[in-house]
């Protein structure tokens, strides 16, 4: 047969990295500044609505002052609360129980979700039990925690790690149950059989849905350490829930709901900055935009 | 064009595994030799093959065209070593190498990066990946991109960097299960004329499974009609024309219209025979 000539060769190479440019034509991207007011302005709406609701609420007489304060003096006891340190104080306790428990639950929740996942007979069995501890409210554990370890930190512990194990546990078995199956096969092509088989294929194709699953137990975590604070009251730590629990017995409405905004921003900011990002990071970074390549 | 159907003993066992071997390239014939392939067992058991025997000589290009349910896919998992026949010999001289329609690249890799783990999976020294790696990448005319994830190729820039990977593994045979089905006609085009200049440059033996008669003239030696439901050898063609080929030339539009017609008739038997 006739050779392929070099000026054969040349035109094709033309025309692939030709075709290549075209298919890969650049999307318009917004201004930086552009982007971040576009993202932040809904935001400050949302807020400054529900704070003129708040207001409206107070104003219509509703509740009695006491027993619903308007949002200047609930600010102005945050303030306070900041400036003096108790709030500061509070925040300190209640994530180092968070950090302390979550980790707990990160390592026990990937732990079982390995095992799970790698195992067809505990698959089977524990799998569905992992998914029914997730339905379980975990304030139910309480009482049972607190007969077992005493009313203590072990208990409000105890609770968040079973909050949040099962949470994290099951995103990870999702995740590898999910693997598109076209990657195992080209793993396998390939020759990664065993440990090299999980190593570069299944666990990095897990990931994404594992990053959702951190997000979840997190949740989960901060949920139940809040419940375990306002009912385990641990002497010595004015943690945010015995800050909330306290402010509830002394009747310091403004003070309560002050807390009650420190706790919900806490939420909001550990879901955004932290687990949003790391969510976000993962996707982009083990591509779950066209998990299959196709 | 005759049906082929000599016999033929079959030499060695499939052989999928790759750590085994220095791996010359334009090594490495097919034989696959009275093999069926069920699924299940007892009433409710699917052949998938029906006592196919095919051969493809070394260095050879032959092209598997059929309808749905003609077990294609089965076929290739079988020379890949990815399954085993229920009877029957397959014999694969060599490394083999798969491709699907999907690149099937790794997403959480580079370009670059999921070249190299194919290296790195037959135990490439990790020094030597590099240079070997853009060599491929090259090859494939894929160099300036050796830095970018598949989410942010085109689907015909993705198989390219799915050939290289099959490259990568030094294969002495390349499997390709439709692997351009998906791509639109000028990428196709263009990607044909690739794999031809591949083949011709670097001598690997090559079965290509196509639904695409057209494609299977333009590309192989020898193409291969199967039936359906089960998968049997119904009829064969040799593609004596020259190369460089072209899809719009005559001759090949000529074959593939008759090669058509036969498929067309095995397609019909399924309407009287059910």
């Amino acid at each position: 047969m006739p050779p392929i000539t070099e000026a054969d060769e040349h035109q094709l190479d033309q025309e692939l990295s030709g075709l290549d440019a075209l298919e890969l034509a650049p999307a318009p991207r917004a201004e930086w500044a552009s982007r971040i007011w576009a993202a932040t302005w809904p935001k400050l709406l949302a807020v400054a609505i529900a704070l003129l609701l708040w207001q409206l609420v107070v104003w219509s007489g509703w509740k009695k002052p006491w027993q619903l304060p308007p949002p200047g003096p609930v600010f102005r006891a945050l303030w306070d609360g900041l400036q003096n340190g108790t709030i500061w104080r509070g925040i300190g306790l209640t994530l180092r129980r968070a950090v302390y428990g979550y980790s707990l639950a990160l390592v026990i929740g990937v732990a079982v979700g390995l095992l799970v996942a790698r195992s067809r007979v505990l698959r089977s069995g524990v799998g569905s039990m992992i998914t029914g501890l997730m339905t379980m409210p975990s304030i139910a554990w309480f009482p049972l925690a607190i007969v077992l370890l005493g009313g203590n930190e072990s208990a409000i512990m105890f609770v968040v790690v079973l909050g949040a194990a099962p949470a994290i546990a099951n995103g990870l078995i999702a995740g590898i149950d999910n693997v598109p199956p076209i990657l195992v096969r080209a793993g396998r092509v390939l020759g990664a059989r065993g440990t090299n088989l999980w190593r570069h294929v299944i666990l990095p194709a897990a990931m994404p849905t594992f990053a959702t699953g951190l997000k979840q137990g997190w949740a989960f975590a901060w949920r139940s350490l809040l419940a375990g604070e306002l009912i385990v009251i641990v002497r010595g730590t004015p943690s945010l829930g015995a800050q909330l629990s306290n402010a509830r017995d002394l009747r310091e409405m403004e003070l309560l709901i002050a807390i009650m905004i420190v706790i919900l921003v806490i939420g909001i900011l550990a879901d955004s900055l932290v687990f949003g990002r790391i969510e976000r990071y993962v996707r982009k970074r083990f591509g779950l935009v066209d998990a299959a390549g196709s | 064009m005759t049906t082929v159907s000599e016999p033929f003993q079959g030499t060695s066992s499939p052989d999928g595994s790759p750590a085994s071997g220095p791996g010359t390239t334009g090594a490495g014939a097919i034989r696959v030799q009275g093999v069926s392939k069920a699924f299940g067992r007892g009433e409710g058991a699917v052949v998938a093959l029906d006592r196919i025997s095919l051969e493809v000589p070394t260095g050879g290009f032959v092209a598997l065209v059929g309808a749905s349910g003609c077990g294609k896919s089965t076929l290739l998992n079988l020379l890949a070593g990815l399954d085993t026949p229920t009877r029957g010999d397959v014999a694969v001289e060599g490394r083999t190498a798969l491709m699907f329609q999907e690149a099937a690249l790794f997403p959480w890799l580079t370009v670059a990066q999921n070249v190299s783990l194919a290296l790195k999976l037959r135990k490439v020294p990790k020094r030597q990946r590099p240079a070997m790696v853009d060599e491929l990448l090259d090859t494939v005319h894929l160099a300036d991109f050796a830095d970018k994830r598949p989410h942010e190729l085109s689907g015909g820039m993705r198989q390219r960097v799915a050939i290289a990977r099959a490259f990568a593994q030094d294969a002495d045979t390349l499997l390709m299960d439709e692997p351009f089905g998906a791509l639109d006609a000028m990428t196709r085009d263009l990607l044909h004329d690739e794999l031809e200049r591949l083949w011709v440059e670097r001598g690997f033996t090559c079965l290509f499974v196509t639904h695409n008669v057209r494609e299977a003239v333009r590309l192989a030696d020898r193409v291969e009609v199967l039936s359906s439901r089960p998968g049997r050898v119904a009829a064969g063609f040799d593609v004596p024309f020259d190369r460089p080929r072209r899809i719009e030339d005559p001759d090949v539009s000529g074959l593939a219209g008759e090669i058509t017609v036969r498929l067309r008739e095995e397609v019909r038997r399924h309407a009287t025979d059910h």
